[in-house]
Order: C-alpha cells, then structure tokens, then sequence
C-alpha cells in the first residue's frame, strides 16, 4: 500500500529528518519527495510505500501526527488511492 | 506519479471547501422478519439490523481515517414497515418504530429510515396502520425517519392520501410541539420515490432490492462554490464545464468510499447518490452556488435557470464516474439545512412560490420549510398536491418535507439543532383549498404515463 503524507507549518530546522527517520525506524520506504518553503511556510509532500512497514496505516497516522504536533506541523498521512480515484481515469 | 498539486487540489476541498461523503447507507431487507405477533416481530427486526449494521459504524469511521476523507453519516433504511409488519395482528406499529430505534441507538447509527408506505394507488390494511402510527413514532422514537409515497407518473395521486397527510403531519407537529415540531423534519411525502436513496429522511429499502445493500450519498457544494469563482465572468458553457468537472471528482471520491464499504461489509454496492446537499455550515451552500453565477440572492429571477444548469451539469459530471448512479441524483434545496437558503428567505428574495418553480428543475422538491403553527391541514395538503403534480407530470421525484410549527407565525425563527439547521417561518398564501381536498379519490396518471 502505497501512502501520501503531507506536511504543513512554519519553517526550522529538522522537519524533514524528523519525519524521515520515523519513516525509517517503521521500515515505511520513502518513494517521492517534493517540498518547497514558501513566504516561510513550510510545505512537503510526500509519497511512501508501506508494503514492508512494521507499522499500522492507523498508527502512523497517531505517531506523525504527535510528532508533528510537537513540532507545530500539521501532518497527514492518507492512503494513495484517494488522489487517484479523484485525478486518474 | 500522483503530482502535488492534485494532491494539494484534494486536500484543499476536503479542508476548506467541506468536500465529504455525507452518508454510506447500509439497505437491509426486512422481509424474512413477518410474524403475526408484533412482539416476535419487534425482535426479528432488532435483531436482523443490529446484527447485520454490527460494523457499519466503525468500518465507516476506519474509511474516514485511512483516506483521510470525512464520512458524516452512517444510516440504516430498511423495507417499508407497512410491508414487513403487515402480518402482525395490531392496530400499531409504533412498538415497530422503537425496535427499529433501539437498534438503530445500538449499532450507533444517527438515523434509521423506513418507517414507511408506499400508497400511490391505494392502501392496504398495514398502510393504513403505518401512516395512523406516523405521528406517535417520530413524537416517541429519536432516530426513525418516515416516509409516504402518495403519487407516481405511473398510477396518478392518491388524493385521500394526500388529504390525509395533511392530517398527520400537523399531529406529529402537535405531538412535538415542545421541540418546534421536530416530528416533521423527520417526514417526507414523495411522489416518484426512488428505492435507493440513501438519504434521510427520505431512505427506505425498496422491495426490488437485494437482501442487502451499500448506497453512498456525496455531497460538496462548497468544492463547485469554489470552482465556480475561477470562472468569474464566463459564459455558461464554462460554467456548466467547470460544475461537470467538480461533480466527477466528487463523486469518484464517492465511489471508492462505495467500493471499499462493500467490500469490507461484505455487502454489495448499489449506488452512489450524485447529490448536492448542503449543510447549515458556512461555505457548504446551494444557495451560494447559485448566487455565485450572478443572483444577487437565491430566489431573484434566473434561480430556476441556474439551477437547471447546476442539476443537469452534477449529473452529467457524475455519472461517468460511478458505475452505479441512482437516489435522488440532483441538488437539494432545504431551506433549514443550508445557510444561503435561510439568508434568502430572511433578506425577502425566496418565497414557497420560488421553491415550488425551483423543485420542477432540482432532484427533489419543498424540503424543511417551516410554515406558520395555523396553516391549516387541508392547505398543506394542497401544497403537497401541488407538489406531487410536478413529480407525476414530469416523470421525477418531487416531496415535501414541511413544517407547521405550532404557535409560530411569520416573523419567528425555529431552531432544530445540528444538520437540520434552523429557518425563519414562510410566508403561505392564505387563500383556502378546503373543498379541492376534500373531494378526495385519485388523480387519475398523466398521459405520459403510456410509455408502452
């Protein structure tokens, strides 16, 4: 299963380690990254594979989000198929 | 690849524009429940629904999380009581309507429709007992929702039905006078009701469909709201374009929610319902789509236009997205339930004349109208008439959901709390329709009725 994870809030320093290593330390294969700061604003995207993950979708989900929190960033983490069945014919 | 801005595209509607599913719709067939004893009756249906809705809840909140999608509603409609308990030796079925809420309150659903009678061209012993059991059912139970189906283009109106309906919903309004007659937000009157509707209060389980069923209601006036302001100033097939556009990737949201309820409930997929419905929710209007187009308010001349424009471009955006269309399938336009709607009938720009011509173009027809406490029986039924004369004539779905709100009058406001919004009273016409209704018997069915 393939998931989108999407991250929002003011800019610093280590929010892309935070999250990668989360990833990492779950087995959640990173496939995609796309980020851009904005006016300050922080801004990434990104799409992962947890077919090898040691983790639930749902609890994931739990974790970035109190990770997140604690950094002042809102994350989301969605399964893929939300964005194809909307986008893609 | 997915590319960001799709992704960001999805998120902004479900975040700022309140795109969701409105409701996933678990159809449950009653009809191996028949018992002549009310009590064994009461206990099948107990426990075939909770039984069969057992994860209906919370396989519908494990959708909401995954897809990070928000999935409002999780309901329940049933066969036509009048049908399943017609064997039972009573004269009630309001032992019927507490089973049908004690089960709904078990399996934590917000709403149970199915209360119902299908009596377009007549009625049979437990129609009879059904619609007398009306009034005390929603004055009793919580989460039960009732419907009558009094005309179709096939068999013409029942005007004794019609005449009668008049008569219940104002006892259900008496009987839930204490709650600004809550009673007749949960009553629908339909001519051409569809089977497959998965929304309240309007939902039952035809008896053509299958022992179960899932049906998906989308929703998301806000999302074509919000597409509709890139189009400023554009002629109307950029508009129609655009709203078509919106529809598809709603209803493609819908669809896969559809496809994943089945398949993890194990019950098959029926339809998705391509409605927009609004909520009270700033930013979640109909009204506001039509305002959007160029009304300064909802109701001004050019609403019926641009409703016909919105209806006919949802459906046609709609249906190549999901392989099974039914329901309603059109824009709704409750008055209660949607904030522009309320603004337009308090600013004097939306009358229940405008509705009337705007229910000829839209899925359904008069729908949470609050009318003045004194409107009398025969008045109501005449709108209903009214009403069921355009679903008959033009071979669609109309109803009426109204509501005369005991000691209210013009000027006054009622509030119902949560999805059912609050409304100011509407004006009626005062001129009386006493001996039309009274004539009773049936309007015989319309000559475009001879299809065949």
């Amino acid at each position: 299963m393939k998931v989108v994870i999407t991250i929002i809030g003011q800019d610093r320093v280590g929010i892309v380690a935070m999250v990668s290593t989360t990833l990492a330390a779950n087995s959640v294969n990173i496939l995609d990254i796309n980020q851009n700061i904005v006016n300050g604003f922080f801004n990434m995207v990104m799409i992962a594979d947890m077919s090898g993950a040691t983790i639930t979708l749902k609890d994931l989900q739990q974790l970035l989000k109190e990770k997140g929190q604690a950094m002042g960033l809102e994350i989301k983490v969605q399964h893929e198929d939300i964005f194809k069945a909307m986008h893609r014919i | 690849m997915l590319s960001v801005q799709d992704i960001l595209e999805t998120n902004r509607m479900i975040e700022e524009n309140k795109l969701d599913v409105r409701t996933i719709t678990l159809g449950i067939s009653l009809r191996d429940c028949s018992h002549p004893d009310i009590k064994v009756f009461c206990a099948n249906i107990y426990d075939k629904i909770t039984k069969t809705a057992e994860r209906l809840v919370q396989t519908g909140e494990d959708i909401e999380a995954e897809y990070g999608i928000p999935i409002i509603n999780k309901r329940i409609s049933v066969t036509p009581i009048a049908i399943a308990a017609e064997s039972c030796r009573t004269d009630s079925y309001l032992p019927v309507a507490e089973a049908m809420d004690a089960a709904a309150k078990t399996v934590g659903v917000n709403f149970i429709g199915g209360f119902s009678a299908l009596v377009e061209k007549g009625y049979t012993t437990g129609d009879r007992i059904l619609i007398g059991s009306i009034p005390a059912a929603l004055a009793t139970t919580e989460r039960v929702c009732s419907s009558v189906n009094l005309a179709s283009t096939k068999a013409g109106i029942n005007m004794d039905c019609v005449r009668e309906m008049g008569h219940i919903i104002k006892q259900t309004a008496e009987l839930t006078r204490d709650r600004d007659a809550l009673g007749c937000a949960k009553l629908v009157v339909f001519a051409n009701v569809p089977e497959d509707n998965p929304f309240m209060a309007g939902a039952f389980h035809g008896v053509g469909e299958a022992e179960t069923a899932v049906n998906v209601g989308v929703s998301g006036p806000g999302v074509v709201k919000r597409a509709l302001e890139e189009a400023r100033g554009k002629d109307f097939g950029a508009v129609a374009e655009t709203i078509k556009r919106t529809a598809f990737k709603i209803t493609r949201v819908g669809q896969l929610v559809a496809q994943e309820a089945s398949r993890r409930l194990g019950v098959p997929f029926g339809i998705i319902d391509l409605s927009l419905a609004p909520t009270p929710a700033v930013g979640d209007s109909v009204a506001h789509i039509l305002e959007e187009m160029g009304l300064e308010s909802c109701g001004a001349p050019g609403t019926t236009a641009a409703l016909a424009l919105l209806n006919d471009a949802v459906k046609k955006g709609g249906i190549m997205a999901s392989s099974y269309v039914g329901g309603l399938s059109g824009a709704f336009i409750p008055v209660s339930e949607d904030a522009g709607m309320i603004a337009a009938v308090e600013r004097g720009s939306l009358s229940l004349e405008k509705l009337e011509a705007m229910t000829c173009v839209c899925s359904v027809g008069l729908d949470m109208i609050a009318v003045p406490g004194d409107t009398s029986a025969s008045t109501i039924a005449a709108i209903i008439a009214d009403e069921a004369a355009i679903g008959m004539i033009n071979n669609k779905t109309t109803a009426v959901r109204i509501i005369p709100v005991p000691g209210k009058k013009v000027g006054d406001r009622v509030e119902f709390g949560g999805l059912l919004g609050h409304s100011p009273i509407i004006p009626v016409n005062a001129f009386k329709a006493d001996d039309f209704i009274a004539r009773g018997g049936r309007i015989p069915a319309p000559v475009r009725s001879m299809t065949n």
